[in-house]
């Protein structure tokens, strides 16, 4: 319908009023990364009751998570914070023997002013088990950012240099011990593997991903001769990277804008602002911004990205031309609205939580790119965006896919409207060239099951429909 | 503070929701941080609601926290009158407002005086009141409301209906089997001849709360929610109620004679005992399964029940009076109504557990060892690890306990699907006698060891440990596309980058 085409994103912001997780629902996916970490959420039956249904069948595999429930005592501090969190914590620290515990602050803390970051410190000595604490509240964030406040958190505890064969008292032990282990076998590989890399600053990737797509991602930068020398989150706690004034760190999930922060400011680190490696243009984006800070000439990029796009080619039949909509909850909404207009989609409207211009530049850049390239409207980028109007909006363009919360995707599939349910994207693997072909089988997946359905006359099944 | 992995009843905000949004045309908003709305999702997808879920929220957040919600909760309660025209919007506290502690009524006065619709602030206290109680409370409130609305005006309707009548009170969204069993209960009391008045909250229209004093009687059919609204109807118009949980043969046939007894006090002139035995006898296959064969292999079968009070103790009684099954435990979780729990039970099971602290339950059930368990989805778990058959009774419960298919655990219909759940729970008879004989199953050590067995293919170290990495269920079918895809190659040994290539090309 647009005949003008704007020529740069416009950035609107709403009401605020959506639909999104809990950020403390990060929990769920970092005690699966952090394999000796134990989180612990300070909070009430709301929070409990969210992760018990938002996790739903993982909860009862023995989880390293828990409340610590306030009840009416620690409200009105009829009770000693720090001695109620004490017991709690030994109870952990005896049945379950933690590397690491993280506080989960929630709204209720911050409401009462629970001094976390004061308590922790001194508990920390008293128990011998590191306190790490993230304040990822309703209050401040939306789902994915709960990992960023506790990645931010994390950031500040990963070991300097001097101290990595030293290895501090608490932290460092088992370190120690494991890479006196490993250190005869290992010796010679080290060596030969070294030489395959090029000479370059130390580089720390950030972002917690699962280890098949963490291994995926380093095996790409090592095709360009690039070493990663650490990842923040790693497995384990005691695994923290060591971080130095200097080193380079990049971000692979657009959601992390405390945690670079933090590694620019407090670690002095040099942060590397690329695309976010999502979909295959992405990805070779972000190798190329890498790249060409530490001065190498990329190889062989062209022909991977070719390569991939040619296997997508069966899913982009179905999208080409068709339009999507994101209603925004989970901050990824810029990076994939980036790859699927370079699949040919259309899109009117990018919602999203909070927008980082910084952080996200090179990604926001992309994406205009992207635009100018494929010839189609730059989206509107609606932040803190308002879900009962972009519903009128959406019977008014009738996108051809919704992305959005579970809250609305019943609701809008009855009005025949195709949505693909947003928190997918958050838990399936799609970083990388390799997973690429993940992001679009989710993405087609509601337009395939829909096709199969469509000569039954069933799609609206509402009566008295709005739309 | 509490150490607390897992909860059985809800916080008390989702009980006021589910009694607002089984109403049609209320709308509930929720004084509330981003991300409290999970009810939305839990409704959306356990109900597969086709409807959007009316309940919004009012956000709070950091500039709330500094300087208050001001206009905020007022502009969104009309602006909500204004979007979607409903007759009542319920303000709704959740736990963060409880420490704010601003003043929501005020706020409801003031956004009463812009709305067309009616506006009310949900009495609920999230540290003293769980979700049960809370939507108990709720949906007494707005009945409360409505009725003393309709007095103020002069339409309150007088006296009763003319043919015997009956509310049913008490159907909920998101309750156990709510909907199947609303509709059972509709069949028998059209079986009875007596007409139902009302229903609420589900489905049910406030413009109707005031016609509840016309109802002759009214029923309670689930114990945790709808007695508060029906002791108030009793003080308010003198209708009495019956609060015998029709589940199971006997205690179907008690409800069904204290209705007889109450329409009767009020010069109708009933006989159901024909029915009841009819029922009974011929048309409820419950007490003919009791008496056959298969049953008999159930005598003195250990059971283990947990759940909450309604669905607790009636299938405690079931199991123990109507089957001859040995129940060892039964338990509740709805510890502020103990009481009547253990008065209902204590002559059917052996020992009475009110905790609701799962770790308790589960160490019991380790203990007990019972055949079979009778719980909610965490007790099913708990089977799962300790390799006992659990029957689901009760919430918490997952998509899978809202059935489409026709499931009542009330009324004549309910006692065959209750016969069903508990011997399909236990180890069928036969097969139980078979086992003994023969010495178990032998089926654990077939072990298929694959196409992978004698491969031509070697994997490298990397390549290998990331095979291992892959979730178990997939974990052959990646390994045979990529072996497919090497060999199609002429690779010899798979290292990562043929693994991702394969990835890549196929999916795999």
């Amino acid at each position: 319908m647009t005949v003008a085409q704007p020529e740069a994103l416009t950035f609107e912001c709403e009401t605020g009023n959506y639909h999104t997780f809990c950020p403390i629902s990060c929990v769920a996916w970092l005690y699966q990364k952090i394999e000796d970490s134990f989180f612990l959420v300070i909070g009430t039956k709301t929070c409990g009751y969210f992760l018990q249904n938002a996790m739903g069948v993982m909860i009862f595999a023995e989880p390293r998570y828990a409340m610590a429930e306030l009840e009416e005592g620690d409200i009105s501090a009829q009770l000693n914070d720090y001695d109620e969190l004490k017991r709690l914590c030994l109870q952990i620290k005896r049945d379950r023997n933690p590397s690491v515990i993280v506080w989960i602050g929630t709204c209720t803390t911050e409401i009462i002013k629970m001094d976390l970051e004061g308590l922790a410190p001194k508990l920390e000595g008293e128990i011998g088990i590191p306190i790490v604490v993230a304040r990822a509240n309703g209050l401040d964030y939306a789902f994915t950012q709960g990992e960023d406040t506790v990645l931010a958190a994390m950031a500040n505890r990963c070991p300097k240099e001097p101290e990595k064969d030293a290895t501090t008292a608490t932290s460092g032990d088992r370190n120690a011990i494991q890479k006196l282990l490993s250190f005869g076998k290992k010796n010679e590989d080290v060596t030969k593997e070294e030489s395959e890399y090029v000479d370059h600053p130390p580089l720390v990737l950030f972002g917690s991903l699962p280890d098949p797509v963490v291994t995926n991602l380093s095996l790409e930068l090592k095709k360009q001769g690039i070493k990663v020398s650490g990842w923040l989150p790693a497995k384990r706690y005691t695994e923290l990277p060591v971080l130095e004034e200097g080193y380079y760190v990049s971000g692979v999930n657009p959601f992390l804008s405390r945690t670079a922060t933090t590694l620019m400011r407090r670690r002095k680190c040099k942060l590397i602002g690329a695309p976010f490696p999502i979909g295959p243009d992405g990805t070779r984006a972000w190798i190329e911004k890498i790249c060409s800070v530490f001065g190498i000439e990329p190889q062989g990029l062209d022909e991977r990205e070719a390569q991939i796009w040619a296997n997508l080619e069966d899913y982009l039949e179905l999208i080409r031309g068709k339009s999507v909509f994101f209603m925004g909850d989970n901050l990824l909404e810029i990076s994939l609205a980036r790859f699927l207009i370079r699949c040919g989609m259309t899109c009117a409207e990018i919602g999203i939580p909070y927008m980082d211009k910084r952080y996200q530049k090179a990604e926001l850049d992309l994406l205009e790119k992207t635009c100018h390239e494929m010839g189609v409207p730059a989206p509107k980028i609606m932040e803190k965006p308002d879900n009962y109007n972009q519903i009128q909006r959406i019977y008014e363009l009738q996108p051809d896919l919704v992305i959005t919360g579970m809250a609305h995707a019943n609701p809008l599939e009855a009005r025949g409207i195709n949505t693909k349910w947003s928190v997918e994207f958050t838990f399936a693997q799609i970083h990388g060239f390799t997973n690429a072909r993940d992001i679009l089988e989710l993405v087609t997946r509601p337009l395939r099951r829909n096709h199969n359905l469509k000569d039954l006359g069933w799609s609206n099944l509402v009566k008295e429909a709005k739309v | 503070m509490k150490l607390a992995y897992w909860m059985y009843a809800g916080p008390a905000h989702i009980g006021t929701l589910r009694i607002a949004s089984s109403f049609k045309n209320v709308h509930a908003i929720m004084h509330a941080p981003l991300g409290d709305d999970y009810f939305n999702v839990m409704r959306s997808m356990l109900e597969r609601e086709r409807d959007y879920t009316p309940v919004t929220a009012s956000i709070v957040d950091r500039h709330v926290l500094a300087r208050g919600s001001q206009e905020k909760v007022v502009d969104n309660i009309v602006r909500k009158d204004r979007e979607e025209t409903p007759d009542l919007i319920v303000l709704t506290p959740t736990c963060t407002s409880s420490i704010l502690q601003e003043d929501l009524a005020n706020f409801v006065e003031r956004a009463q005086l812009d709305a067309k619709g009616d506006v009310m602030l949900a009495d609920v206290n999230h540290y003293r009141v769980n979700e049960l109680q809370a939507a108990d409370r709720t949906l007494q409130q707005i009945v409360q409301f409505y009725t003393e609305k309709a007095r103020k005006k002069g339409d309150l309707p007088e006296g009763k209906t003319a043919q015997p009548s009956v509310n049913i009170l008490g159907m909920s969204t998101l309750g156990f089997h709510n909907q199947h069993d609303c509709t059972e209960l509709k069949r028998l009391m059209a079986d009875l001849g007596i007409e139902v008045n009302e229903v609420i909250p589900e489905g049910a229209s406030v413009h109707n709360l005031k016609n509840l004093s016309r109802a002759w009687f009214n029923l309670v059919p689930y114990r945790e929610l709808g007695m508060m609204t029906a002791e108030y109807l009793q003080a308010e118009f003198g209708t009495p109620y019956v609060d015998i949980t029709p589940m199971g043969v006997v205690e179907t046939a008690r409800c069904i004679r204290k209705i007889q007894e109450l329409i009767n006090a009020q010069g109708a002139s009933v006989d159901y005992e024909e029915y009841i035995n009819n029922q009974t006898l011929y048309v409820s296959q419950a007490a003919w399964f009791s008496r056959s064969i298969d049953c008999q292999n159930l005598t003195g079968k250990k059971a283990v029940v947990f759940g909450d009070n309604t669905h607790a103790a009636a299938m405690t009684k079931i199991l123990a009076r109507e089957m001859g099954i040995h129940v060892v435990l039964a338990g509740t979780y709805c510890k502020y109504d103990a009481d009547w729990f253990k008065q209902e039970v204590s002559e059917y099971c052996d020992q009475v557990l009110v905790s609701d602290d799962h770790g308790a339950i589960a160490d019991a059930i380790a203990s007990i060892e019972p055949a079979a368990i009778f719980g909610t989805q965490m007790e099913r778990h708990v089977g799962k690890r300790l390799n006992i058959p659990c029957g689901v009774i009760a919430a918490p419960i997952h998509i899978q306990n809202f059935p489409i298919g026709y499931k009542p655990f009330l009324g004549y219909e309910g006692t065959n699907q209750m016969a069903d759940l508990v011997y399909n729970s236990f180890t069928l008879g036969m097969e139980d006698h078979l086992l003994e004989i023969f010495g178990g199953h032998d089926t654990k050590e077939v072990i298929t060891k694959g196409i992978s067995a004698d491969s031509d293919l070697s994997w490298s170290k990397d390549a290998q440990a990331e095979l291992n990495k892959v979730p178990g269920f997939v974990r052959g079918k990646v390994k045979r596309n990529t072996e497919k895809f090497a060999r199609d190659r002429g690779f010899q040994e798979i290292t990562l980058e043929v693994m991702y290539a394969a990835k890549e090309s196929v999916g795999a």
